[in-house]
């Protein structure tokens, strides 16, 4: 573990005789148990009084050895173990992996396959959006928003258990299109979804939008530039508010995305309260790409015509979807053998997290629970 | 109002009022001293009320004890005074003390004999139902220039303050 | 002896008032008693409507709907190891909550429930409560000092810092509502809490409708400042759990723990009644000269009779609906127990003279009880301020409104 006054050495605290009030600089930990953090992360900050001065996060407590476990399971047998990282969005990460493993094969998962792909991906950003949005409320002090969302996830995660049996980790894809052909019902089912959801988001607005308590605390409060973004490599809604337009499903898109007809949108200033914009309207995006595909589902098979055993070519691959909290990316190198050589995933938090020394500098420390709220991080990801 | 038992309340709360006098200069832990200073307010508010001043005991018992006492009490709680509670006395003057107190008492004493005829034998009560109408008329009316200066020493006060304490957030 | 105790029922005057200190305490006691019962019901009220705001049922499973919940909390906390911090100040640490809890509940002995339904009234009533409510201050700070920790010391500076800045915006409020009082024939206003209720009898008119809408502002003021006050959402940044200093209470636990609860609702109650006092008509029922003469008046007096009727059907539809497993046969017969008492007092609340004595008390105590409701209701929908913001809403925007709410009520008092 990192001692903090290792590196921040040249910090003197003041002798015994002063009271812990009277010196400057102050260091406190917050976590890893903590109720504020999301997870197992532990923040070290320097306080001045009240303002921060910087902030460390100590990482690891969640790691697992995924990518490790990786190079002695095939490919098929590693689809599982996706799912666990971000497991808040699972589906996001199922669909990344198995599109990186059928590049490198270079198949393409049937058209009836893809829309499928995208109705329950798009289901699970706006499931992983909802939790986003009770939890950061709840620890900003609303308590009701969190109720509210979690009895509208319900109804998603009753789709996928019908359609895969799991609600979490829901392993829905395989490589090279689905294993489970809809259910009877499925259309129907997302169908009285997208009618009946909209006006619960319409709530949740209602309760915060034009709160000014919310609007308080969150306007100002976390602001990074599109160019500290971009430096930092931050992606996802946190770029996306800070005004730059970049989004994998127009920019590269994948599966069936460049069939439907949606918008991205963006914030102005970079801070919380945009944040908070871009991702209800994120939400209704994605409701609108749903009912276009459920519209339009094609027939045909759902899987393409994979090996059984599979062995890609030599080589190595980088592919990259826009999971809900960002740019999930798989860098996969293959030996030709039956066992990745290396999977390297690039979660979104991990590199999300990075920006949040930059956002809290100068804040209060009643902010940077606010802040790690908005940047949307799951450490199962950030860890693996 | 009718009073009610007023033997027993003016020795309860005198001898409350002496007790705490007695802990605030005994104490050797500050917020002790403080508390004892609290309880002691309020039991002089009690004797006010006892001299139908009703609205006195009210304010008293608003400033003093609500206010100032707590504003003691943040000072002495921000200020790290444990080195002094450990350490010793190191100027015992018992004898001197005790001889300035023995003085003043009997300065006390003697004036109050020589000077019997100066307080009255029996004060009429003042009507209690008119206690903050009293004090309203004396500060608004003869007093107002006195009320003004005080007001205006508080703000200045105040300024300095916040002036003092800007540096920090 | 006797003729001690039966010479006061003549009398039509508080107790003290009349200096009978046997019926005193006998009204020091029902107060009491009802404060403590209303606490309770006050901590039921506020699991089941939070949860109800928040789409869940909240309690159900200790007692019928959860109406034994409180005791079982009681039993729970008061059975607890009651830890002190190792290096506390002992008698600092034991006399926190009792400092706390003894200004919470000393505010009782002037409120008033009728025209002479009080323990007492004296003549500085306003100015009493507000001075003892705000000795609660001392509680807190000691509090957090004595547990010996600088987190619990943070909190508590910080809360005793909130509670003192939104005293001034309490006080003014409050200076405007007596001002309004003074606006009657003879000139002279009063502060004692009777003579402010009478005062809006003799002005016929509501302090929170006089000059409307200053009144109303006023009244505003008041219930903001009321909630910084009790440290309540949305401002209680101090005592939250996700924030990183942790409340004042933190190194309490058990029944000492219990004790800062029972303050806290107790301030609660306290502030709306005053709240109701000042502004609402105190005792007097609603629209009392715009509907005026001898049906109006029995309509209204009806009303408690109704009202508890109306409880005891809510209660028996609950019976009806509970499910037949035979392990519910418990609490389907408490709950028509209840449901049985209600209505026993419903019809009680029929009979004449009760209707006559009752319909003070129900009217003041039902007015304090929308306000206890509205306390829940901010809790369950706002988020909280930051401490700074919450000192900046106290000082920079509440002050100089309530300041201009004084001077102009002032104006339009002497011009009219």
């Amino acid at each position: 573990m990192t001692d903090p006054k290792a590196y921040l050495s040249h910090l003197e605290l003041g002798e015994k005789d002063e009271t812990f009030l009277d010196s400057n600089e102050l260091i406190i930990n917050m976590g890893p148990q903590h109720p504020a953090t999301h997870g197992v992360l532990r923040v070290v900050l320097k306080l001045d009084g009240e303002k921060v001065l910087g902030a460390e996060c100590v990482i690891g407590y969640l790691h697992r050895g995924v990518e490790k476990i990786a190079e002695n399971r095939t490919y098929t047998m590693f689809n599982p173990y996706v799912d666990r990282m971000d497991y808040v969005a699972a589906v996001s990460n199922g669909l990344g992996y198995c599109e990186a493993v059928e590049k490198l094969l270079n198949i393409e998962a049937p058209a009836r396959a893809k829309y499928i792909r995208v109705i329950l991906t798009e289901l699970n950003r706006l499931t992983s959006h909802q939790l986003w949005l009770g939890t950061h409320a709840l620890d900003i002090g609303a308590m009701t928003p969190l109720f509210y969302t979690f009895r509208d996830r319900e109804e998603i995660l009753k789709i996928f258990e019908k359609y895969c049996g799991a609600r979490l980790t829901t392993h829905a894809f395989r490589i090279g299109g689905c294993q489970y052909e809809t259910y009877d019902g499925f259309e129907r089912d997302v169908k009285k979804f997208i009618d009946e959801v909209p006006p619960k988001i319409d709530e949740y607005e209602e309760l915060l939008t034009t709160n000014r308590i919310w609007v308080e605390r969150t306007q100002g409060v976390g602001k990074i530039s599109a160019a500290d973004c971009k430096a930092l490599g931050v992606t996802g809604p946190v770029l996306r508010a800070s005004g730059v337009k970049w989004d994998l499903r127009k920019a590269q898109p994948y599966a069936a995305y460049s069939d439907f007809d949606f918008e991205i949108p963006t914030g102005v200033n970079g801070d919380t309260y945009d944040r908070y914009l871009v991702r209800m309207e994120e939400m209704r995006q994605s409701l609108r790409i749903i009912r276009q595909a459920v519209e339009r589902i094609p027939e045909g098979p759902i899987m393409a015509k994979v090996p059984k055993v599979i062995k890609p070519p030599v080589g190595e691959i980088y592919h990259s979807i826009e999971a809900p909290k960002g740019e999930l990316g798989y860098f996969i190198v293959s030996d030709g053998s039956t066992q990745p050589y290396r999977v390297r995933v690039r979660p979104p938090s991990f590199v999300n997290l990075q920006a949040l020394d930059l956002m809290v500098r100068g804040q209060l420390v009643a902010d940077v629970i606010a802040v790690i709220g908005t940047l949307d991080i799951v450490l199962g990801e950030v860890d693996r | 109002m009718q009073p009610v038992a007023t033997t027993f309340f003016f020795y309860f709360l005198s001898g409350l009022t002496l007790i705490s006098a007695v802990l605030v200069i005994t104490r050797k832990n500050a917020v002790h001293s403080a508390l004892a200073l609290i309880l002691g307010l309020i039991a002089q508010a009690n004797l006010y009320l006892m001299l139908y001043a009703p609205f006195v005991a009210g304010v008293q018992i608003i400033l003093y004890a609500g206010g100032i006492m707590v504003l003691f009490l943040f000072v002495i709680m921000l200020v790290n005074l444990e080195r002094t509670q450990k350490e010793g006395q190191f100027n015992k003057q018992w004898l001197v003390g005790f001889l300035a107190a023995g003085a003043l008492g009997v300065l006390f004493v003697a004036v109050y004999l020589k000077g019997k005829d100066l307080f009255p034998a029996f004060a009429a009560a003042p009507v209690e139902s008119n206690n903050t109408q009293l004090v309203g008329d004396m500060l608004y009316g003869q007093y107002m220039f006195a009320f003004e200066i005080a007001s205006l020493l508080l703000l200045v006060a105040i300024i300095g303050a916040v002036v003092m304490a800007k540096k920090r957030i | 002896m006797l003729d001690y105790i039966t010479s006061y029922l003549g009398m039509n005057t508080t107790p003290g008032q009349a200096g009978n200190i046997f019926w005193a305490v006998v009204y020091i006691l029902i107060v009491f008693g009802g404060v403590s019962v209303a606490v309770m019901a006050m901590n039921w009220l506020e699991r089941k409507a939070l949860a109800h705001f928040q789409i869940r049922l909240g309690p159900m499973r200790v007692g019928p709907h959860g109406l034994l919940q409180p005791i079982a909390d009681a039993i729970k906390l008061m059975t607890k190891e009651d830890i002190i911090p190792e290096q506390a100040d002992k008698f600092v640490f034991w006399i926190a909550p009792l400092i706390i809890l003894c200004a919470s509940f000393t505010v009782y002995i002037v409120i008033p429930f009728g025209p002479t339904h009080a323990i007492t009234d004296m003549n500085i009533g306003i100015l009493f409560m507000l001075g003892v409510s705000s000795l609660s201050v001392l509680g807190v700070v000691m509090a957090g000092w004595s547990s010996n920790s600088h987190y619990p010391l943070l909190g508590s500076l910080r809360s005793s810092a909130q509670m003192i800045s939104y005293e001034i915006a309490m006080g003014l409020a409050v200076l405007s509502a007596v001002l309004m009082t003074s606006l009657n024939k003879s000139g002279t206003g009063t502060l004692s809490m009777i003579g402010i209720v009478e005062a809006q009898q003799q002005q016929h008119i509501w302090f929170a409708f006089k000059f409307f809408p200053l009144g109303f502002v006023a009244l505003v003021i008041f219930a903001i400042a009321m909630v910084a006050e009790t440290n309540r959402a949305p401002f209680d940044l101090p005592e939250a759990e996700s924030e990183l200093t942790a409340g004042f209470h933190t190194e309490y636990s058990g029944l000492r723990w219990s004790l800062f609860m029972l303050g806290e609702y107790a301030a609660m109650i306290a502030v709306s009644s005053i709240a109701v006092t000042l502004w609402l008509g105190g005792w007097m029922r609603p629209f009392p000269s715009t509907l005026t003469g001898e049906t109006w008046d029995l309509v209204f007096s009806l009303i408690p009779g109704f009202l508890f009727l109306a409880l005891a059907l809510i209660a028996f539809i609950g019976v009806v609906r509970m499910p037949k497993h035979p392990y519910f046969r418990i609490q389907t017969m408490g709950l028509a127990g209840f449901a049985a008492v209600l209505g026993l007092i419903g019809l009680i609340l029929f009979v004449p003279p009760v209707r006559e004595r009752i319909q003070d008390i129900f009217w003041f105590i039902a007015k304090v009880a929308a306000f206890m409701y509205l306390y829940i209701w901010y809790r369950a929908t706002f988020p909280r301020y930051r401490f700074d913001q919450l000192m900046r809403v106290g000082w920079k925007v509440l002050l100089p409104i309530s300041i201009g709410v004084l001077i102009v009520t002032a104006i339009l008092g002497v011009a009219f």
